[in-house]
């Protein structure tokens, strides 16, 4: 009894408070591009990227392909890009996760008055991992937990596809997994939607194109939601769920 | 052979080649005299199967030999006599094609290529008898967790055996592998098993640092083993967390929870990533400590290091705990070495097996580090074993960052990489030791990359484990293992 007291005092309060201003010290997210001339025929960080995420002329970056490993800018020698702390990223469709050159704004999820009826005040969600790292599994844990604790906002994980109202996947989309993968999203209620986690499940990735991939699913299941990274820091996830239902 | 701290290489040409029959009776023949398997290795090459095994010693220097068989000719198994191949020869046969005769279980460990098809129609192990009853479950978990199935055959509430069926994550990691630059391949490499990160970049690393003969100083090295001790403190206070979730214990799930968000958090002021990601490189590392963050990370280590011994009392004396872990999901020391199991498991079953122990050079011989080992091989000793280990692993940081605060070294470059040479990398991740093999050809090219996860040996450890307990005490056991679906399907 007298341990268990001193374990919840050394704990305190460990939920942040702000999940929509915290910012996560040393994080390597969202980047910057920096409107500066490109040397010519300059090409090296469109080179370094193991994901094809950079496009040239002007310079821009896919956040859908991009695995925050910073080869781009640590070659670039203007150092245009440059990544920050800042979790806050995602987007409604794909087109939303370019980062163009010397942009200041940054492209948010834009709030549905849809899937703020429907789900605002409560969103249950089943988590489909196929071929997924495990790290995008922990990160999407990790929102329920004392820190971030998405729970208050009615926002939880369940065990059953036929208790979700959103199908969220992880990895790549295996081959193997296919047929999982859709049965699935059959037992699934409507209205029901699906929500991409990562660079795998946005866009392949660093799979995208292997031999044990099929992204059939999503071809014919487009998402709704789009969260980059990888893995994605539980702030960006939590923030584009927050995003989409229009909770402030 | 040519060791660095955790890299072996070989010239091929000096790799004993030996006719497969004398080449099976010379590895047994090791193996019944003390050797243990690391590896066995296969590829196509033309109209041959050239397979070599790794064994190591009691003094841990590697032996190598090789092999080269028509594969519809084949070698006649091992496995009966030695269990521990068991994985290897049915990867092999899967991955190559390559006849094993007589083997007594051929089945795909994650049914690559054309065996996909064939992952429905498996034909699960039977027990007969009225009063035995299925239990299947997955690929889908409960949690948000990864896939794989699982079939239990009960009586009543026993589970009399379990057959673990994998492979629902296989995406094509090793040959992804061959179709990159093989200088650049760390991110794809990270992302093998996502919590074992910084374990396979460094094995990967340190293949590829002595393919291209660069050298690396103590510094960085000790660098890397920081990274990787931060990636076993968070691993396994995640594991302990899952563990108290479920017991029902959830003071230790949350306050184990939070602990592990302050390891994380630290690994992402060293490098960024919460998962190590972009902290090592071919070369070096890429790791920032100014002041202000190593301040930071010494409060942190403190943090950890004052409030862990208080939640682990807790846990270690609650009778919840103490009632579902002890004697739950037992596994001998004598089935672990049979079985070959590695890493954390098999030091709960009383092998002292780690190789981060007595090493000649490098990080953990300037600071050494002791494996804890226990006997009793049940759920309640794999728990301890992550207790303990964390404490060293804390401790180990702390000196190292107090002896050595200056490692931002910025990586050297790597060069052609050396034609005909096998290298051979291990590293002691938290779950056990991780191995990667390159080999390169004529021209220095990369001809085979074999990946090799301690989750391809240990998760037959589980099915043993839970062979006579309560179905209801599997997702402890299969907590305590907490094995990789991705690391075992590639
Ligand atoms: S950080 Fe992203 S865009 Fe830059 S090289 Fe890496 S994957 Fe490509
Ligand atoms: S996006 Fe990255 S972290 Fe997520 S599953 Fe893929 S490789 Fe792993």
């Amino acid at each position: 009894m007298f341990l268990s007291l001193r374990v919840r005092a050394s704990q305190g309060t460990q939920a942040i408070a702000d999940l929509r201003k915290a910012v996560p010290t040393g994080f390597r997210g969202r980047p910057t591009i920096r409107r500066d001339p490109c040397a010519a025929d300059c090409s090296a960080c469109r080179d370094a990227c193991p994901t094809q995420a950079i496009r040239l002329a002007p310079v821009a970056l896919d956040l859908g392909r991009c695995v925050f490993c910073n080869a781009c800018a640590e070659v670039c020698p203007e150092t245009k890009i440059e990544f920050r702390p800042e979790p806050r990223m995602g987007g409604n469709e794909p087109v939303d996760l370019t980062v163009r050159e010397g942009e200041e704004e940054m492209v948010r999820v834009r709030a549905s008055a849809a899937f703020s009826r429907l789900f605002g005040r409560s969103l249950k969600m089943r988590q489909v991992s196929a071929g997924g790292c495990n790290a995008c599994e922990l990160e999407l844990n990790a929102v329920t937990n004392v820190n971030f604790d998405v729970q208050r906002f009615g926002i939880e994980w369940v065990a059953s596809p036929r208790h979700a109202d959103a199908l969220v996947l992880t990895g790549p989309l295996t081959r193997n997994m296919k047929e999982a993968v859709r049965l699935a999203w059959d037992a699934m209620p409507e209205p029901r939607f699906v929500v991409a986690v990562g660079a795998c499940a946005i866009s392949g990735g660093l799979y995208d194109g292997a031999a044990g991939v099929d992204r059939g699913f999503l071809e014919s299941v487009g998402p709704s939601l789009y969260v980059p990274g990888c893995p994605p820091h539980p702030l960006t996830f939590v923030n584009a769920i927050l995003d989409l239902l229009g909770i402030a | 052979m040519k060791a660095s701290m955790t890299a072996h290489q070989v010239a091929v040409d000096a790799i004993p080649r030996l006719e497969p029959g004398p080449w099976r009776e010379d590895l047994l023949k090791q193996l019944r005299a003390d050797m243990r398997v690391v590896t066995l290795v296969g590829r196509r090459d033309l109209d041959r199967v050239a397979i070599t095994a790794v064994l190591q010693a009691s003094d841990r220097s590697l032996r190598v030999s090789r092999t080269e068989v028509a594969p519809e000719r084949g070698y006649h198994e091992m496995t009966t006599e030695h269990a521990a191949l068991h994985c290897f020869e049915r990867e092999l046969h899967e991955q190559t094609g390559v006849r094993i005769a007589g083997h007594p279980w051929l089945k795909p460990i994650r049914y690559e290529g054309q065996e996909q098809s064939a992952m429905r129609s498996h034909p699960f192990y039977k027990i007969e008898g009225k009063e035995v009853h299925e239990v299947a479950v997955g690929p889908i978990h409960a949690g948000v967790i990864e896939p794989g199935s699982f079939r239990f055959m009960c009586l009543g509430e026993q589970v009399h055996h379990l057959e673990i069926h994998l492979g629902y994550q296989h995406r094509g990691v090793e040959r992804r592998l061959l179709e990159r630059d093989p200088r650049s391949l760390t991110p794809l490499i990270e992302t093998i098993a996502g919590d074992t990160s910084v374990a396979h970049a460094w094995a990967y690393c340190s293949a590829l640092e002595g393919l291209a003969g660069c050298q690396l100083d103590g510094e960085t090295e000790l660098a890397r083993a920081v990274a990787l001790e931060l990636e076993r403190v968070a691993m396994h206070l995640s594991g302990l967390a899952g563990m108290a979730a479920d017991v029902g214990f959830l003071q230790g799930a949350t306050t184990y929870g939070r602990l592990r968000t302050t390891a994380i958090n630290t690994m992402m002021r060293l490098c960024g990533s919460r998962f190590g990601r972009g902290a090592l490189r071919p070369g070096g590392v890429r790791m920032r400590l100014p002041p202000e963050t190593l301040r930071d990370i010494r409060a942190n280590l403190e943090l950890l290091q004052a409030d862990l011994p208080i939640i682990n009392d807790c846990f270690l004396m609650a009778r919840t705990v103490q009632h579902r872990l002890r004697s739950t999901g037992t596994l001998t020391t004598a089935q672990a070495r049979e079985l070959g199991l590695v890493g954390l498991a098999a030091r709960a079953s009383g092998i002292e097996l780690d190789a981060r122990h007595l090493m000649e050079h490098g990080a953990y011989s300037v600071v050494p580090i002791q494996p804890a080992v226990l006997p009793d091989g049940d759920c309640w000793a794999r728990a301890r074993i992550r207790i303990a280990e964390i404490e060293a692993s804390l401790s180990w940081i702390s000196t190292v960052i107090a002896l050595y605060p200056n490692w931002e070294h910025p990586p050297l470059s790597i060069g052609e990489l050396a034609p005909n040479q096998l290298a051979i990398s291990l590293v002691e991740g938290f779950r056990g030791e991780v191995v990667h093999c390159i080999e390169t050809g004529a021209h220095g090219e990369v001809v085979h990359y074999k990946v090799q996860d301690p989750s391809l040996r240990n998760w037959m450890g589980l099915a043993l484990a839970v062979r006579g307990n309560e179905i209801s005490d599997f997702p402890i056991c299969n907590k305590s293992f907490d094995l990789s679906y991705c690391g075992n399907d590639l």
